[in-house]
């Protein structure tokens, strides 16, 4: 008998996602994959996926779920209270529940987005290659949107095994940056030196407009040199398009693939993911970067993904109900230092 | 912006930087069959090319995006080899190209727009009908949404700007005009274009095994087809369009 996850109660916006659909751009096909996909190769190696296993992303609040079968391994990325059968238990812990018992993930303190893994993983068809939903044209995941009551969701593995738990102190993860540096282009001759002075010298705040798809944000006006319209072109991850209002739209995983509006600059691919977790009212300031500086980034944050795994610690040195100390790792951000 | 000229274009290309992870090879500016022409030729160079580190290429109107892993290249490395593919595309060899016969049914329910088409044409619905089946359209990129071609050779006649009020959805297998340019929507999408008429032919397709039946760079003609026909075709499950080969490089 097939195992299953019974959504008991969906988060507001819970998708599955892997580390998106590639080579069908060309196609009109979003890339899709997790907004923050530090925490989606995370949520795997907590419980020994491969690190491009499909995933559920929640956004703000997360999903309860009843184990129909199993036992089951789960483990949450994200600092988020979790319960099973209303006992805390913490996050960033791998945890192994049984037949009939229920996980209620509450929601999030820090950041929008969080992601839950399954051991084994969930027994979903590829589509295009990828298990990544995208709700807009209604592709991946579990029916093409997102999570809700009643959905069952059938798992890889009939029962994890009994063995020791993982754990991983998010501390040592590079810490979400304040400002969001960007590379300039490629369209930044499209506006005046003081469009590009006030995209570059202002704060911008994430207004309600936010979504997988794209951030509008609300701050100083950026000037266009010669109108607002280009002649429609690719659009990658993290583009920064003003259109004829003069305020920056960032878009992200689920963005269109192609568009008309002018791109002053594009977030560097680390910073994207420290953008799509700021809420609305969030301020912020861009900083520009040379692509070498980006590139150094990248590979910084690269070789973290890479070396998650050996960042593990066993979970054994405390009960499973024994939550403060886990939760206290997530009041220590910053500790850590060598990151920029 | 739609500078339509039948002469082989003057290409000077442009690498632009698209953040940490992209370049842009720009072909020109403007909307021009020859111009998509050189597009389409550097993108299965670079295809052909395979050259380290590139992911994935999207062609457009008159750019290819190329992104790439900057864990394996970087633009110091991959810009001049792209610059070097874009050298001497303007020469056109005569490439063979596709060319879909798709049957749409105009009119009435399956495209709503029709006769506001033609009255602001100054036009019959006969007429309109028979300009979109003269035409020869060109597939000069697919965007927005998946399978969602955007075909540029609307007979000038027929240029009206879009719907001031979008439609929120619009059916699958949508024959539609905007601006300068007509399309095929093959899913349900939100729209200001103006409805002409509906294929069965479905252009996105996921149980296929060519779930795209449309490439960036084809040749579509459409041909009127009755509602009946369209009934009796829609309900032909694999249904795929008559195809013919036309030499690429006739418009130049």
């Amino acid at each position: 008998m097939t195992t299953h996850l019974r959504v008991v109660a969906a988060g507001p916006s819970s998708t599955v996602q892997d580390r998106g659909r590639f080579g069908y751009q060309r196609y009109g096909v979003s890339v899709a994959g997790a907004a923050d996909p530090l925490l989606h190769a995370a949520a795997n190696a907590l419980v020994g996926n491969p690190a491009d296993a499909g995933v559920v992303e929640f956004t703000m609040m997360g999903d309860t779920l009843t184990v129909e079968g199993g036992p089951v391994r789960l483990a949450v990325a994200g600092d988020v209270p979790l319960f099973v059968d209303d006992q805390p238990v913490p996050s960033w812990t791998s945890l192994r529940l049984r037949d009939g018992e229920t996980l209620r993930i509450g929601a999030l303190r820090d950041g929008v987005r969080g992601c839950w893994a399954v051991e084994g993983g969930m027994a979903l068809d590829p589509v295009l290659g990828s298990v990544a939903t995208h709700s807009r044209s209604r592709l991946g995941g579990l029916h093409g949107g997102a999570l809700k009551a009643g959905d069952r969701i059938p798992l890889r593995l009939a029962a994890a095994a009994d063995r020791g738990e993982a754990t991983l102190d998010p501390s040592l993860l590079p810490p979400r940056g304040e400002v969001i540096r960007v590379v300039l282009g490629p369209q930044d001759d499209a506006f005046t030196p003081a469009g590009i002075a006030a995209f570059l010298g202002g704060e911008y705040s994430v207004s309600h407009e936010a979504d997988r798809m794209g951030y509008r944000l609300t701050g100083p006006v950026i000037e266009h040199a010669r109108g607002f319209n280009i002649t429609s072109d690719g659009i990658p991850l993290g583009a920064v398009q003003v259109p004829g209002t003069g305020q920056p739209i960032v878009l992200l995983a689920d963005r269109q693939t192609t568009g008309g509006y002018p791109k002053i600059a594009c977030v560097i691919g680390p910073d994207v993911a420290a953008l799509a977790q700021k809420r609305p009212g969030d301020r912020f300031r861009f900083r520009a970067v040379t692509v070498a500086e980006a590139q150094a980034i990248h590979a910084q944050h690269r070789a973290v993904m890479d070396g998650l795994p050996g960042l593990l610690r066993a979970a054994g040195g405390f009960a499973l109900y024994d939550s403060e100390r886990l939760l206290g790792f997530n009041l220590i951000g910053g500790a850590v230092t060598g990151w920029e | 912006m739609s500078v339509t000229s039948p002469s082989p274009p003057s290409l000077s290309p442009r690498l632009l930087v698209a953040g940490d992870g992209a370049l842009i090879v720009e072909l020109g500016e403007g909307i021009a069959p020859a111009l998509n022409a050189a597009v389409h030729r550097l993108d299965r160079r670079i295809a052909d090319a395979g050259l380290p580190g590139v992911v994935e290429t999207v062609p457009t109107y008159r750019s290819v995006l190329v992104q790439y892993d900057p864990g394996q290249t970087d633009p110091d490395r991959l810009g001049p080899a792209l610059l070097d593919l874009a050298r001497d595309l303007a020469r056109a060899s005569r490439e063979p190209q596709r060319r879909w016969i798709v049957p749409v049914c105009f009119g009435g329910a399956h495209g709503e727009d029709l006769d506001d088409v033609a009255r602001r044409a100054g036009l019959t619905t006969d007429e309109v009908v028979a300009l979109h089946c003269a035409a020869d359209y060109r597939v000069y990129m697919l965007g927005f949404s998946p399978g969602f071609a955007y075909l540029g050779g609307l007979p000038e006649a027929l240029h009206q700007p879009r719907r001031e009020n979008p439609r929120m959805v619009t059916p699958a297998g949508s024959v539609m005009q905007g601006g300068a340019q007509a399309a095929i929507s093959p899913i349900a999408m939100p729209s200001g274009w103006h409805l002409l008429g509906r294929t069965p032919v479905k252009t996105f397709e996921l149980r296929r095994a060519q779930p795209f039946l449309l490439a960036p760079g084809d040749r579509i003609r459409f041909s009127s087809i009755s509602v009946v026909e369209y009934d009796r075709l829609a309900a032909h499950d694999g249904l795929l369009p008559d195809q013919e080969t036309v030499t690429e490089g006739a418009e130049a």
